[in-house]
């Protein structure tokens, strides 16, 4: 019998074998955090076994220390390609940004410079409609131009699964296999498969733990005493908060993830 | 809540533009209590700053643009429950430029709610969206008749709006659920029955909402399944796809469309199950492996032999129309079909329909955002399902210059009445005045031209793989031939001996032949051992882009075990003094384009990876429908 979760998959299989079939070449950002990680799950799902692109990490160095030793866990553990992208230092961001706005552009600018020198032609990204509004407007095969913005008043049709996998010299696409699932989706996959994550995502002792991972400079821990993954799922069922409450960047201005996003970011 | 039912259902929102989509939306979600913290502050605030009145729709207008605008220009989705479920709503913008927006949306719902402004009553667009709504299959339609408190709650309005919307749908086919008097603004029949019209009977929004259920995937259908891709990470090839109808079992017999061959699932493939697996059922991405190494690709289809798809390459189809150049008669389009794509040609517009008053018209164009009823040919036979049979196969998309440009459905009547279009005069005839461009000629062939250029030791298998590859491709439609020194030695280079200088000229021959091939459209396949980087650099050189270099390796030991016409043998004794690989050398590619190890591949898999590489890259490019050297004569 396929549960909910297993449709959930299902079709996140099905966008992946798209992607690697009509686009070449390929490449997934992999953040580490909870989503991209069970997506790369997923991938080996998809492949039977096999990761068959790189995983990319856009490192800013400014990641909590438990990031990065999952992160040579697993690359260790299952074996995969991986390239972490450094990104450009501060200094050289737009100074008129708001600063968590400025610092999350490293990452946007660190993404050109991956795919202008390793000329990708699809960046998979495990972002979620559920995460913002924003993202919610977004397509699974969601085309960029040269220069990485996003043409959102603009987006191509998309419908019955089939997908623009066609772009004119010069622009990429950036595909979204997990656009459909939920933070609570994710949980619930990750419990169930028994998919390895960072442990910030439990409360620690002092009832602090983190909800979303991004940069120890620009990212909060809330309050909680989920220390377990049933009890990260009891929280959700119930909370009244956004999952991206701790993200500074997000809060700058009314539209500064807007411009963000626009530009390129993920 | 329980898992079994977190299985959410899609709702979309659409209607004619300020009937009230996001009023509703933004008060469902209140309703409900699933803003987040703060949101409803957070949205106060933006009015405030913004002075402007209060506005819901600021919820889901995330982009400043629609914000400064206050109009809708993208499809977004939200969450929120009712007693009983989740529900992930759709909110689809209501303007006409947006339509293809709104169809993005709505092709996700599993229900939708036609929202009817009370005072304004049916609008064009509420039109065009019920439409559409009946071309994308959505058959649990709620409608509500908003802003009643405009019209002071009267029953004798909503009657005659009623009756309007009614009269519609019917001549449509559609047949609403269900038809709700409310005030969204004020929340009234959305989560509570409202005081001011307790003439009302029925249920309200919410209490809809929870009886409509989730689109299931067609399990108990015949078997349909598209194949996505092929993999072959080992021996093993994996046919990978996702089951659209129906049910797999292991052991059981597979009809593969249009090639119409048959092998037997000797297992059906998941990464990480703990158990075998005997089953799988429509819905499921799986991976099958077949007992017979037949030539499958992505697109074939998979079924029952007793229950397989049509064969035509003629059928017709009622299409939506976004393009922004008109959908012309006589045009090609790229169609995509589940997984497969063919150039399609459209061979005539049957019709034009007017969403406002239904009338049928006799066009030679389809405008954007008008449906139609089209007939389309294909130059090679498609694995067809009407939608009435499977609403998954039976539906298309259209694609042009790179876009996505319309949908359709696959009708029945076009399907078996192929008498009818048989004996129409053909529309492609060209009156030419000077050279074809490729463009054109692809467009007719559905493919490019190439040359694929074999290089390998004699014995390494170059002229079986030439064969079977040239077949297979044959069999998909499209125009081959194999160049190999049987065909070539006896009349194009029947003068040349076979001193390294005749060798040389004989592949320059092989390769200026080619490449005319390749000019007039087909895929030339050559089968020499060319030995030298230089001979087949300049083969390379005539050909220009449309060239692949094949490695075919195999290591001289096993070519020489192999020895299918005796020539080591003869080599080795002296009878032959100048042979490749024994007496001169054989120059092995540095850059070859594809490397088939038939020493370590059997050769069903060779032929696999050739057949693949050549279908990836002599693929029609979707602008097919310039013909600058040639102007249509009808």
């Amino acid at each position: 019998m396929q549960d909910y979760l297993d449709d959930l998959e299902s079709r996140s299989i099905y966008i992946l074998r798209e992607a690697y079939n009509r686009i070449k070449p390929l490449g997934m950002l992999w953040s580490i955090g909870k989503d991209s990680t069970a997506l790369l799950w997923m991938i080996r799902k998809a492949f039977f076994g096999k990761i068959p692109f790189p995983m990319i990490q856009l490192d800013t160095q400014m990641e909590l220390q438990e990031v990065y030793d999952f992160r040579d866990m697993l690359i260790k553990e299952w074996g995969f390609e991986f390239h972490a992208e450094m990104c450009p230092p501060e200094e050289s961001m737009d100074q008129t940004l708001p600063p968590a706005t400025r610092s999350a552009s490293r990452k946007t600018e660190g993404l050109k410079n991956l795919i202008t020198n390793h000329k990708y032609k699809g960046i998979i990204v495990g972002i979620r409609r559920d995460e913002q509004s924003m993202r919610a407007k977004e397509r699974v095969f969601s085309p960029r131009s040269f220069d990485g913005n996003w043409d959102y008043k603009d987006q191509p049709a998309e419908f019955w699964d089939q997908y623009k996998t066609e772009f004119p010299e010069g622009t990429h696409v950036r595909i979204h296999p997990i656009l459909h699932w939920r933070e609570i989706d994710i949980w619930r996959y990750t419990l169930r498969e028994g998919i390895p994550y960072v442990p910030l995502y439990l409360a620690d002792k002092n009832g602090m733990r983190y909800r979303s991972l991004g940069e120890k400079n620009i990212t909060t821990p809330i309050k909680s005493t989920a220390s377990s993954l049933e009890e990260i799922i009891a929280e959700l069922e119930t909370t009244k908060s956004s999952e991206r409450a701790g993200r500074t960047m997000d809060h700058d201005s009314e539209d500064s993830f807007e411009k963000l996003r626009r530009s390129g970011y993920m | 809540m329980s898992l079994d039912n977190l299985q959410k259902l899609g709702v979309v929102i659409v209607g004619h533009v300020d009937h009230g989509k996001s009023t509703l939306i933004g008060r469902l979600l209140h309703d409900t209590g699933s803003f987040m913290d703060g949101k409803l502050e957070e949205l106060k605030a933006i009015c405030e700053r913004r002075n402007v009145p209060f506005e819901w729709s600021f919820l889901l207008d995330a982009f400043q643009a629609e914000r400064d605008q206050a109009i809708t220009i993208d499809t977004t989705q939200i969450w929120f429950k009712t007693k009983t479920r989740n529900c992930v709503i759709i909110d689809a913008p209501g303007h006409r430029e947006f339509l293809k927006n709104m169809v993005s949306g709505a092709a996700f719902a599993d229900a939708a709610i036609l929202v009817v402004d009370a005072k304004e009553g049916v609008r064009e667009q509420t039109k065009r969206h019920a439409y559409l709504l009946h071309l994308l299959g959505l058959q649990q339609i709620l409608v509500v008749i908003n802003k009643m408190d405009l019209v002071d709650y009267s029953e004798e309005r909503y009657n005659e709006v009623t009756s309007e919307v009614k009269t519609y749908l019917a001549g449509i086919g559609v047949t609403p659920h269900s038809i709700i008097p409310i005030a969204a603004r004020n929340g009234e029949n959305i989560a509570t029955k409202a005081e001011s019209m307790s003439w009302h009977k029925g249920l309200t929004v919410l209490e809809t909402m929870d009886i409509f259920e989730p689109v299931s995937a067609p399990v108990e259908r015949p078997l349909r399944f598209p194949v996505q891709d092929v993999y072959r990470w080992d021996e093993t090839r994996i046919i990978a796809g996702r089951i659209e109808s129906g049910v797999v079992r292991k052991g059981d017999t597979l009809t593969f469309s249009p090639s119409n061959r048959q092998a037997k699932v000797v297992s059906i493939e998941k990464w990480n199950s703990k158990t075998e697996i005997l089953t799988a059922q429509a819905g499921e991405s799986i991976g099958l492996v077949l007992d017979q190494p037949i030539f499958v690709a992505r697109g074939d289809v998979a079924s029952h032999d007793e229950k397989a798809p049509a064969l035509s390459n003629v059928f017709r189809s009622n299409i939506f129309w976004l393009g922004k150049s008109p959908l012309q008669a006589g045009k090609h389009y790229k169609m995509k079909l589940a997984t497969y794509e063919a150039t399609v040609t459209v061979q005539s517009i049957e019709c034009v329909i007017d969403t406002n008053d239904l009338s049928r018209s006799q066009k030679q164009t389809v405008e954007t955002n008008e449906m139609a009823e089209v007939v389309f040919r294909s130059r090679e036979m498609l694995a067809l399902d009407s939608y009435k049979d499977s609403l998954k196969m039976g539906r298309l998309v259209l694609v042009e210059n790179h876009d996505v440009v319309g949908g359709g459905l696959i009708v029945p009547e076009g399907l078996v009445d192929q008498r009818k279009t048989l004996g129409k005069a053909q529309d492609n005839l060209y009156a030419v005045d000077h050279l074809l461009a490729p463009a054109a000629r692809s467009a007719r062939n559905g493919h490019k031209g190439a040359v694929v250029w074999l290089t390998g030791l004699s014995g390494s298998g170059k002229s079986t793989l030439a064969m079977r590859v040239e077949h297979a491709l044959f069999t998909r439609g499209m125009q081959t031939y194999v160049l190999d020194g049987d065909n070539v030695r006896k009349g194009l280079c029947g003068d040349l001996g076979f001193s390294p200088e005749a060798r040389t000229e004989n592949i320059r021959r092989v390769g200026e032949v080619a490449n005319l091939m390749a000019d007039a459209g087909l895929v030339a396949i050559t089968a020499f051992i060319s030995p030298y980087r230089a001979d087949r650099r300049k083969a390379r050189e005539a050909a220009g882009d449309k060239f692949f270099e094949i490695y075919v390796k195999a290591d001289l030991a096993t070519c020489e075990k192999r020895d299918p016409k005796g020539l080591y043998k003869k080599a080795r004794t002296g009878e032959i003094k100048e042979f490749t690989g024994i007496t001169s050398p054989y120059e092995a590619p540095e850059n070859a384009d594809l490397v088939v190890d038939t020493s370590t591949r059997g050769i069903d898999a060779c032929v696999e990876m050739i057949t693949q590489y050549i279908l990836d890259h002599t693929r029609a490019d979707s602008n097919v429908t310039q013909l600058p050297a040639a102007k249509a004569r009808s």
